[in-house]
Order: structure tokens, then C-alpha cells, then sequence
């Protein structure tokens, strides 16, 4: 296979331009990580701690295979809102006995780890992949349930939390629970709802409803431990499977149930590229406008950076063409030139029905600005070609994976399989920006609306007034495309760090692909 | 001429044996126990013959069985190695009596030596030097004594005995030991002589009148009453002392009209006089230091005398260089030499040209029993190999012995090899102030070898990162940087139970598989889990730099504050052995994942070690006070005793004389009064 061929110059003052913008971007990201991994501060962390109790990461970290990979998913939900960045939940997918899972794990520093409109999301995101790539789901619980004040935003669509995870059942991907603390109310059927129940003893507190709410309701005093301990329910309602010593004999009674699920991961190779991860910091252009080559992104992503090229000569806008990521195939479209246009659109539908007919994945490396305007383009057909493009990535069946590595603008985010459109992952670049289109357009658009209106009126335009609405618009729409933004509102499943790409995409091309099979489970109890 | 030779023996003596059988055109027959099935030196022989069970009594000394093997495989000559029956007189006669040909000296020479009593009185006649002794405690004047079994050798039953009151107690022990150990239960007391080396004198006879000594040996480093370092010449012994000692050796040889090759032991004393201790009446464990200097292979000397043959020589020849031997135990110096058993998982000693016979020129032989994946169990001696080293100096053969030692690999049981380094490298032992109370003497070098407190730290470091490395070849995502993270929170840790207690490890590798942070710490095993008491990966390191410059499955290299080391590290099951050039470790990977287990009744007693009970002295529901000797448990020649710590009852009993017990293994409950 053909060998991509790098024309990097790392000493060019246009790479250490982009490099260093590119760090600037990745200390904004640490320092949102920072507060996502504080949970609910020092004060709740100590206090947690006081009582005995993990942290829902060190929960996890005692869960999953030692020296193996774990790749948290949406780490910064909530980013920019008025939640704790994380949403007081994390989730990710670890290797659990050599398995995949999806693990959800709730900050009980964080409101009680109470569940607020992007817990829900966030969690509804988890119980999505799983499903999707039917992966074992594993719930640390430990959550006073719904953000009382903001029922109204959970309430009706939290009853989806409990649906989704008995139908992961249901399709035979099995469920774990394990109780740590308060699974109070509508949390009670998080174990309710799974497969293997695992409770923490005299810790474990799962009922309807609390002492309190019982003695209003019927005059009846009782208390923690009779009402929902973990002994109680171990040996009179059932609901129990398991009962634990302590969180580490949990987390060590949750590997056991997962190791008889008989889960084959294909064990796959492949050669590292020839060219340094470390380069790709300085590959994005620092201006969006800026057009760069993917394929240098490419050489520094894909098993021995080889890459065979399909229809190179034609619809040059778009590249095309056939790789490996650690042993798996993969089909490519990434866009060159940000445009795209009618010869672009058809090239990549004929290119996602290939990889249909082939059954190999595909990897969109979005930075695109939109399908191209104008009368020529309309007259050409563009909007029937950009629909065909759509139309194939809509409709293709085999597993999508999409990395925002720059622009995603208008209709190309659609084309190039944005959010809407279902990839099985989305990763966005810390750089990288996504809106109906670029700021200073979509002020001038503004702008010129209002100017026509005043005119049509009559009206002076107010020319002062025009360039505070500009500044404010493009303000607003910069800070509203930003990687971050977008993610804390979860509209990807991460902003990662370029270096990481191979990595990242390495590991969801395994899930998607072990996914395929149906036939990687045993029967287990329902 | 002998056709086929049966060695009546176990381990590394039948390999040296069957080692000079093969140069001389010899075929070679082997015997073994139900526990050597698979040792060495049943692979070696052309002809094997099991015999059944463990215990010597059912193996080893059985001398019907022997001869019925040597005849079943038409063995026409037998070697009794060392140890075992290689003494007894009884069996060399029904040796002989079969018809075969033995190889040593007379059975009525080795009577007469056997009794230690006998011989002493015979020789004195000689005009040997004798130490006052006395056969009855009651007629012992003068303190310090040695007791002693006089059908004895190699320490067995022998004690110090300072004072009158423990007199009594010593003798009743030694005549137990000896009872059990020789069939013998005679025991006498001998003048002991405070800072006295122990020198020994080698010779040879054959069957023409021809008697040769071969220089002395000196093997004044010894643990209870064990020679654990042996060398030749002695640097006590200048050439007229030599030539006293050889007179009088050969005075002793010609009083039983001795034939074979034979040792005659003295004790030096600070001024200069020497007595005789006893003659021992077979090859020595130590004979290949003698073989280096001297330059002659002393098995086939034994074989040429005992087919009616004459010696090469009839002077003693000269002395060429210095030669240094060590006996690598499986025990536990640290703890009252606990014997160590289990798999030798690896054995492995660097820059050994040769084994089992003279070595060519200056240089390090390895006569060892063992092989990697040996099982060292509780029947027979713990003694694992001989090392020796030759060279033209004798702080050379020392440094170049104890270098290989440091850098050899011992994995899977604890040996004396730190604490012969230690010895091999001390002022005092480099001097040559060496006398059999060296070790008392010296307590440090009982202290481990490892350099510093930063080696234990690193060799941790070193296993945790090959147990990361090793990811690259898991079933799933193997291709992926280990432990790799997008949200890094915690370090990943491991918890090693190692020389210095309880100690975890954290690590985390960044995207490159470059070491981004790493600490090490001792811990309250109780402590594991606890919440919070993660390592802080933004914690203040309280160690070296360090980077990795490569890291496999089973050898990591580091760069530490500038200087590369290198740390191979060979895993078997949870215990990773770590050895570098600052010494070894070996590490016991804690469960991640403890199960709750029961706990022993308070008051419980545990074996020490892994052996058979001996006496047991109480019987369930006996009140004993604190001190009362309750039971003994006997490993490797020792009565190890068991106390009761406090005033109580036998509340519960488990074992009963003659039990087989594992370390650890409960054998009573005192309910404390």
C-alpha cells in the first residue's frame, strides 16, 4: 500500500504558529478536566473520603484491568451552563476482565450526585453506546436521584434511563449494578432494572421511599437498614445478588460477573505510523481559514502511515481513500479544502456505498465550510448532490466514527456525518468549531438583513448600531463554536488532544467492530 | 578396570561423580527418590533405579537397596559420594561382599575413624595432637566444651556447651540427634578452643604403600558447626606448619592403613598448635578447591586406587594460585537458617567456564544439584551448589567469586548467597582473620546485599513497569499505550510485599510510553484501599529522577539521575524477581482484590518451617506455663523447639509426632489462663 509522504516543516513559522495555538487550546482543556475530576470540591472529596468511600474515578480505576485503557466519555458535559462541569456523573468504557464495558459512575460529591438535565444526557449517551456497540454496562450508583428544583427539565424524560437499561437486557448485553450508597426512589430501579445486583453492606440503601417520606406517608417508623440495607435485601426482597464486605470487595464481586459474560475482543495489530503523533499540534491551521492537508493528519494516524487513495484526481476538495488503524480497516473522507462541491458529494457517496458493499467502517476528519454557493453551484445541482451525499451517510449501515479536526459548518456537517447523524463516536479537536456557519458570515448575513429591512422602511441604518450588533454577534456565535461549548453540551463524546487520535479511534474501531457480533454472549440470567 | 559405576548418592555429588565416569569411559548408574524423579542427575546416568519413597532411612541408606540396583543394572563398582553411607562401614563390607568394587577405603579404616573415640586414643599412639575429652559429662572439668557424636560428622549433634547447668540438657539432645541421624547415640565433650580455625588435611593412598597429601584445606567460616566457605591454601598455614600438619596426616592415614582418598581435620588455635578433630573417610564436599591448586581430578584418582591402580605421584605436588569454594544453601541466614524450600525457578550463575571437574586455568566452577525449575524439598540437605573460583591470588579468587555471586540470579528460594558475598568482600575475611567464629563475630554480614534504600525503590519501580509493559501482549486492545487515559486521574498502582515490608507502587505512562510520574512507599497492609490513600500522582517525589529508555515483559531499563541501570525481571505467578546490578529483590504482588478470609484462633501456634513434628510434648487440655517446650519440629538435621508464650491450656492439638507440617501450618492452640 502506497506510503504517505509528509511535507512538514516543523521549524516553519506556520507550524509553530498553529503549535502554539494548539496548546493554548489544550490548557483550556486541562484546566475544564481539572474541575471535572474535583467533583463536588475539596470540601465533599474529604468529607466522602472521611466516611470511607471512593470517588466515583477511583471507583473505576479499582474496577478495570490494571495498565489497560480507559476512555471517559463526555469528561466535560455541562461546560459553560450553571452545572458542575462533569454533570456529577462519569462515564467512559474500560476493560473490565479482559471485557469492554461501558461504566457509569455517579459523584456523590457533587449534589449527593444528584441527577441534573446533563446527567441525564450524559448517561442516556452511555446507555446509547452500549447498546450500540453491545458493550456490558456497569453502573457505580451512589446518587440521591433527581435535582429536586429541576424536575421539571428530568422527570418525564429520565424514564428513559430505566428503559434503556432493560433493554440492554432485553437484546442480551448485560447490565451490572453495583449500590454504594443512596439509591433512593426512581435510582431504585437502577438495580432493579440489571441483571446482577451488587450492594455494598451497610452502605447500600435502596428504597421507594427514605424513613422520612414513610413515616408521612403511612406512620410507619423504620430505618435505613430495614427499610433498603444490603443485608435486607440479600436475604428477604431479593433485589440483592451479591453482598459485599466493602467498596473493594464490590468492585472485586462486579469483575467476577463480568468475566463469565465470555467476551472475545479480536486481537488486532498494527504497525505505528512513520511519523510523530507529537506533529499533529502543529498541523491545524491557527486560523480556521487556513486550509490544511489531512493527509499529513492521516500520516500520523494510520498503521505504518499507509493510505490508498480512491479517485485522487477527482473532486480534489474531498480525500478518499482506504487505511488500517491498529489492525482494523477503515474507509476515509476528510476534507482538503473545506468546500465542497457537486464532484466532492458524488465521489463520497460512491465511496460510502464501497465501504457498504465491503462492510468496512468509515472515519470522517471533518473541516469543511459547506457545500459551495452560488448560481453556478445551484444551477450545477449542488443541493441534489449534496443531498446525495447525505443520503448515503444517512443510510449506510456500516460504523461511523467522526473527528472534528478544524471547521464543521453548515450542511457539511450533516455530510460529514455530524452529531445528527449518529457516528458511533465523535471526537472533537480542542481547535476545531462547529456552527451553521462562520461567525463574521453569519454577523454579515445579520447585517444584511437588517440594512434591507431599514431600507425597505425607509429607514437610516444605523451604522454604529450595525457594528455592536456584528461585534456582539460574532462574539456570541465564536464562544457558541467552540469545542468546549459543544461538548459541554454534548454534542460530541470528548474534546481529545490530537496526539491521542490514534489512540482513541484504535480503541472504538475495536468496540464497533466486536460489536458486529452478535453471538458474544452466553445466556445469562434476564 | 570398572565398567559400570552405581553412585549411592543424590544431587551434585552423583554429577561430579558421573562427570569424571564419562571422561574415563565409565557407564554410570543412578539411584533416586520418589521427590528426585526429575532431578539432574538421574537425566545424566545412563541407568537409573528408583528407590521408593523420600525419607534417606527409605532411600539413601538403604544399602539392600542399593546393591540390588547396582546388580539389577550390572554396576560392577559403587561410589558413595558424600554423606549417607559413604561412612558406614557395614555398607562398604556388604558392597564388597556382592561382590562389587567400592570405591574408598577399607571397611575396617572406616570403622576405626568412626568412632571418633576409637580413633583419637589410636592416633594419640601416633602421635597425633589430641584435645583433653571426656566421655561422660560428669568427668568434664574445664568450660567451654564441644559435645559431639562420635559416630558423627558434618556438625550433626554437635553444641557448645559454657557452663555446667545446660550440661546435662545438651548432652541428652545431642544423644538424640546422633540416635536419629547416625543410629549411634554415643556423644562425647572436648576441650573447645576459642578462636580456633579449622584446617584440614587432604590425602591420598593407594593400594601400594604409597600416602600423599594434597595441602590443606581451610574451612573456618562455618554456620552451626556447617563449613559454608572453604579455600586452599589456608592463609594461616606457612610451609613449616604445612609440613607438620602433612607428617601428622599421613601419621593418621598410615595407623588404619588407609586407602582412598581422605580428609584428616585439625583445629588451629590462635597459637599455633594444632589437634586433631576426626578423619573423614570419603571425598569432602570442598575437594575442588584442592583439584584447582593442585591440578588433579580426585574422583579419578578414587577410581584408579580402587581398581588396584598406583598414584601418578608419590610427593605432595606444588601449589599453583589460590582457590576459593562456597556452599549456596536454600536457607535463610537472617532467620536462625531457616531452610527455604519451593521451585527454584531460576538458577543462573554468569561467567562459569566449568563444572564437575579441574578447572584448565584460573577461573569459576560451578558444581551444583540443580537445575532451573528444580523443586527444593524438605528430605535432604539444603545445600544448592558449590561455586568456585580459582585465580593466582586469593583477594583475586575472593572478588571474583563474590562478584559472580552478586550478579547471579537465584529465584524461587531464599539463600545464603548475600551473606557470602558479604562474607567474601569483609575487611577481616580479606586479612585472613578467619576463625569458625567469624559469623558471630560479624554480624553485618547477615545484613542484605541490596546497595540502598533507592534499589528496593527502583527494582519496584522495575517490576510494576515490566507488569505494564507486558500489557502489549493482553487479549485485548494490546496495541494501546498501557494504562492510557484522556481524563488521567490516579496513578496506577501495584503493592509488593518486599525486603522492606509492604510497599506500593504508582506509575503512569504518558502516550509515548514515557514514565510522566512514579512513586514508591511503604504502607500499612491494613491501610490498602483505603479511600484517599491513593498515591498522589501531583505528590512531592521523595526519589531519584527517572525515565525509562526501554521496558519489556522481563527487563527494564532506566535512566537514574543520569546513569542508565538496567533491572531484569522474571515474573512467576505474583512474585517478580528483580535483579540489577544493585542487588536483588524479590517482590510478591499483593492481590488487588483481597478475599476475606478467616481469621487463626488467637493463641494459635504455627510450624517455623516446613518439616516433619518430632517429640510432642503435651496432650490437649494440659496446663503449661510460659517457656514450657511443647513440641519440636525437625527440618534439615535441626530440632527446631516450640514454646509456649504464655501461661495456658492445650486448648486444641493438630499434629502428632512424626506429622509432615508445611511453614506456617497450625499445630496447637493455647488458650492463654
Amino acid at each position: 500500500m502506497p506510503i504517505l509522504n509528509s511535507a512538514l516543516d516543523p521549524r516553519g513559522p506556520a507550524y509553530l504558529d498553529n503549535r502554539e495555538a494548539m496548546l493554548e487550546r489544550l490548557t483550556e482543556l486541562d484546566s475544564a478536566l481539572r474541575q471535572a475530576r474535583g467533583g463536588g470540591g475539596e470540601k465533599y472529596v474529604t468529607r466522602h473520603h472521611a466516611r470511607g468511600k471512593l470517588l466515583p474515578r477511583e471507583r473505576i480505576e479499582l474496577l478495570v484491568d490494571r495498565d489497560s485503557p480507559f476512555l471517559e466519555i463526555c469528561p466535560v458535559a455541562a461546560w459553560g451552563t450553571d452545572y458542575p462541569i462533569g454533570a456529577s456523573v462519569v462515564t467512559g468504557i474500560g476493560i473490565v476482565e479482559g471485557t469492554p464495558c461501558v461504566i457509569v459512575a455517579n459523584d456523590p460529591t457533587v449534589r449527593g450526585g444528584a441527577v441534573n438535565p446533563f446527567s441525564l444526557k450524559k448517561t442516556q449517551r452511555a446507555g446509547q453506546i452500549a447498546r450500540e456497540n453491545r458493550l456490558p454496562m456497569i453502573n457505580l450508583v451512589e446518587s440521591g436521584g433527581a435535582d429536586l428544583p429541576q424536575q421539571a427539565e428530568i422527570f418525564i424524560p429520565g424514564g428513559a434511563a430505566f428503559r434503556d437499561l432493560t433493554r440492554l437486557s432485553a437484546a442480551r448485553i448485560p447490565t451490572v449494578a453495583v449500590v454504594f450508597g443512596n439509591a433512593t426512589a426512581g435510582g431504585a430501579y437502577v438495580p432493579g432494572m440489571s441483571d446482577y445486583t451488587i450492594f455494598v453492606r451497610d452502605r447500600a440503601k435502596v428504597f421507594l421511599a427514605g424513613p422520612p417520606l414513610v413515616k408521612m406517608a403511612t406512620g410507619e417508623t423504620v430505618d435505613d437498614e430495614t427499610l433498603g440495607g444490603a443485608a435486607m435485601h440479600a436475604t428477604r426482597s431479593g433485589l440483592a445478588d451479591y453482598v459485599a464486605e466493602d467498596e473493594r470487595d464490590a468492585l472485586r464481586l462486579a469483575r467476577s460477573c463480568v468475566r463469565n459474560f465470555g467476551y472475545n475482543l479480536a486481537k488486532t495489530y498494527g504497525p505505528e505510523p512513520k511519523y510523530e503523533a507529537d506533529d499533529l499540534l502543529g498541523i491545524p491551521s491557527a486560523d480556521l481559514r487556513v486550509p490544511f492537508d489531512p493527509r499529513e493528519i492521516l500520516a500520523r494516524v494510520l498503521d505504518s502511515s499507509e493510505f490508498d487513495e480512491f479517485k485522487p484526481a477527482y473532486g480534489q476538495a474531498l480525500c478518499t481513500g482506504w487505511g488500517a488503524i491498529h489492525g482494523h480497516r477503515i474507509g476515509v473522507l476528510a476534507n482538503t479544502r473545506g468546500v465542497l462541491f457537486s464532484a466532492e458529494a458524488q465521489k463520497a457517496a460512491q465511496f460510502i456505498q464501497l465501504a457498504n458493499a465491503a462492510g468496512t467502517p468509515l472515519l470522517f476528519l471533518q473541516n469543511t465550510t459547506g457545500y459551495m454557493v452560488g448560481s453556478e453551484y445551484e444551477q450545477g445541482g449542488i443541493i441534489k448532490h449534496g443531498a446525495l451525499m447525505i443520503n448515503a451517510v444517512a443510510n449506510s449501515k456500516v460504523p461511523h466514527l467522526t473527528v472534528n479536526i478544524g471547521a464543521s459548518y453548515g450542511a457539511g456537517n450533516y455530510g460529514m456525518c455530524g452529531r445528527a447523524f449518529e457516528p458511533r463516536f465523535l471526537f472533537t479537536w480542542p481547535n476545531a468549531k462547529s456552527a451553521v456557519m462562520g461567525p463574521q458570515q453569519l454577523a454579515g448575513v445579520l447585517s444584511i438583513v437588517a440594512r434591507q429591512a431599514a431600507e425597505a422602511k425607509g429607514h437610516a441604518y444605523d451604522e454604529e448600531q450595525d457594528r455592536t450588533m456584528r461585534f456582539m454577534v460574532e462574539h456570541k456565535v465564536e464562544q457558541e463554536s467552540a469545542a468546549l461549548f459543544l461538548s459541554g453540551r454534548l454534542y460530541d463524546d470528548g474534546v481529545i488532544d490530537p496526539r491521542d487520535t490514534r489512540t482513541v479511534l484504535g480503541m472504538c474501531l475495536a468496540l464497533v467492530r466486536a460489536g458486529e457480533n452478535d453471538a458474544n454472549f452466553g445466556v445469562f440470567r434476564l | 578396570m570398572i565398567r559400570r559405576l552405581l553412585v549411592a548418592n543424590r544431587g551434585e555429588i552423583a554429577r561430579r561423580v558421573f562427570a569424571t565416569c564419562r571422561a574415563m569411559g565409565v557407564e554410570t548408574v543412578a539411584v533416586y527418590s520418589d521427590s528426585d524423579a526429575d532431578a539432574p542427575h538421574v537425566a545424566e546416568a545412563d541407568y537409573a533405579v528408583h528407590l521408593p519413597g523420600n525419607a534417606p532411612t527409605a532411600t539413601y541408606l538403604r544399602g539392600d537397596l542399593l546393591i540390588a540396583a547396582a546388580r539389577k543394572c550390572g554396576a560392577d563398582a559403587v561410589h558413595p559420594g558424600y554423606g549417607f553411607l559413604s561412612e558406614n562401614a557395614d555398607f562398604a563390607r556388604a558392597v564388597i561382599d556382592a561382590g562389587l568394587t567400592w570405591v574408598g577405603p577399607s571397611p575396617k579404616a572406616i570403622a576405626m575413624m568412626g568412632s571418633k573415640l576409637e580413633a583419637k586414643a589410636l592416633l594419640a599412639d601416633v602421635g597425633v595432637p589430641m584435645l583433653p575429652t571426656a566421655v561422660e559429662p560428669e568427668q568434664v572439668d574445664t568450660f567451654p566444651v564441644l559435645v559431639k557424636a562420635s559416630a558423627g560428622g558434618g556438625g550433626r549433634g554437635m553444641r557448645i556447651v559454657r557452663d555446667r547447668e545446660s550440661l546435662a540438657e545438651a548432652v541428652a539432645a545431642a544423644r538424640r540427634e546422633a540416635a536419629s541421624a547416625f543410629g549411634d547415640g554415643t556423644v562425647f565433650c572436648e576441650r573447645y578452643v576459642e578462636r580456633a580455625r579449622h584446617i584440614e588435611v587432604q590425602i591420598m593412598a593407594d593400594s601400594h604403600g604409597n600416602v600423599v597429601t594434597l595441602g590443606e584445606r581451610e574451612c573456618s567460616i562455618q554456620r552451626r558447626h556447617q563449613k559454608i566457605v572453604e579455600e586452599t591454601p589456608s592463609p594461616a598455614v606457612d610451609p613449616s606448619l604445612r609440613d607438620r600438619l602433612c607428617q601428622a596426616a599421613i601419621a593418621a592415614a598410615r595407623a588404619v592403613s588407609y586407602v582412598g582418598a581422605g580428609t584428616v581435620e585439625f583445629l588451629l588455635a590462635p597459637s599455633g598448635e594444632f589437634f586433631f578433630l576426626e578423619m573423614n573417610t570419603r571425598l569432602q564436599v570442598e575437594h575442588p578447591v584442592t583439584e584447582c591448586v593442585i591440578g588433579v581430578d580426585l574422583v579419578r584418582l578414587q577410581l584408579v586406587v580402587a581398581e588396584g591402580g598406583p598414584l601418578p605421584f608419590n610427593g605432595p605436588p606444588p601449589l599453583r594460585g589460590h582457590a576459593i569454594e562456597v556452599r549456596l544453601y536454600a536457607e535463610d541466614p537472617a532467620y536462625a537458617w531457616m531452610p527455604s524450600t519451593g521451585t527454584l525457578h531460576r538458577f543462573d550463575v554468569p561467567g562459569v567456564t566449568h563444572a564437575f571437574g579441574p578447572l584448565p586455568g584460573p577461573g569459576l566452577r560451578l558444581d551444583s544439584g540443580v537445575a532451573d525449575g528444580s523443586v527444593v524439598g524438605v528430605h535432604y540437605d539444603p545445600m544448592l551448589a558449590k561455586l568456585i573460583a580459582w585465580a593466582p591470588t586469593r583477594a583475586e579468587a575472593a572478588r571474583m567469586l563474590s562478584n559472580a555471586l552478586a550478579r547471579a540470579r537465584f529465584h524461587g528460594v531464599t539463600t545464603n548467597r548475600d551473606l557470602l558475598v558479604r562474607v567474601l568482600r569483609h575487611s577481616a575475611f580479606l586479612s585472613g582473620g578467619t576463625d569458625t567464629g567469624f559469623l558471630d563475630r560479624h554480624p553485618e554480614v547477615f545484613a542484605p546485599l541490596l546497595s540502598s534504600v533507592d534499589a528496593v525503590r527502583l527494582s519496584c519501580l522495575a517490576a510494576a513497569l515490566s507488569g505494564a509493559a507486558r500489557r502489549a501482549k493482553s487479549a485485548t486492545l494490546p496495541g494501546l499505550p498501557s494504562g492510557w487515559r484522556n481524563v488521567p486521574s490516579a496513578l496506577q498502582t501495584v503493592v509488593y510485599e518486599g525486603p522492606t515490608g509492604t510497599i506500593e507502587v504508582g506509575y503512569r505512562l504518558d502516550r509515548s510510553n514515557d514514565l510522566a510520574a512514579w512513586a514508591v512507599r511503604r504502607i500499612d497492609p491494613e491501610d490498602i484501599g483505603l479511600p484517599g490513600a491513593a498515591l498522589d500522582p501531583a505528590g512531592s517525589p521523595d526519589h531519584p529522577p527517572a525515565q525509562i529508555l526501554s521496558a519489556t515483559g522481563d527487563q527494564v531499563v532506566l535512566d537514574v539521575a543520569g546513569v542508565r541501570l538496567q533491572f531484569a525481571v522474571h515474573e512467576v505467578g505474583p512474585v517478580s524477581f528483580v535483579d540489577s546490578s544493585e542487588g536483588s529483590v524479590t517482590l510478591t504482588e499483593l492481590p488487588r482484590y483481597p478475599l476475606p478470609v478467616a481469621e487463626q484462633p488467637e493463641g494459635s501456634l504455627i510450624a517455623p518451617l516446613p518439616g516433619a513434628v518430632g517429640r510432642v510434648l503435651v496432650v490437649p487440655g494440659q496446663r503449661v506455663a510460659a517457656g514450657e517446650l511443647l513440641l519440636t519440629v525437625e527440618a534439615m538435621k535441626l530440632e527446631h523447639p516450640v514454646h509456649a508464650p504464655t501461661d495456658g491450656v492445650i486448648s486444641d492439638l493438630r499434629v502428632t509426632a512424626g506429622s509432615q507440617v508445611e511453614s506456617g501450618a497450625l499445630l496447637a492452640v493455647l488458650t492463654p489462663a
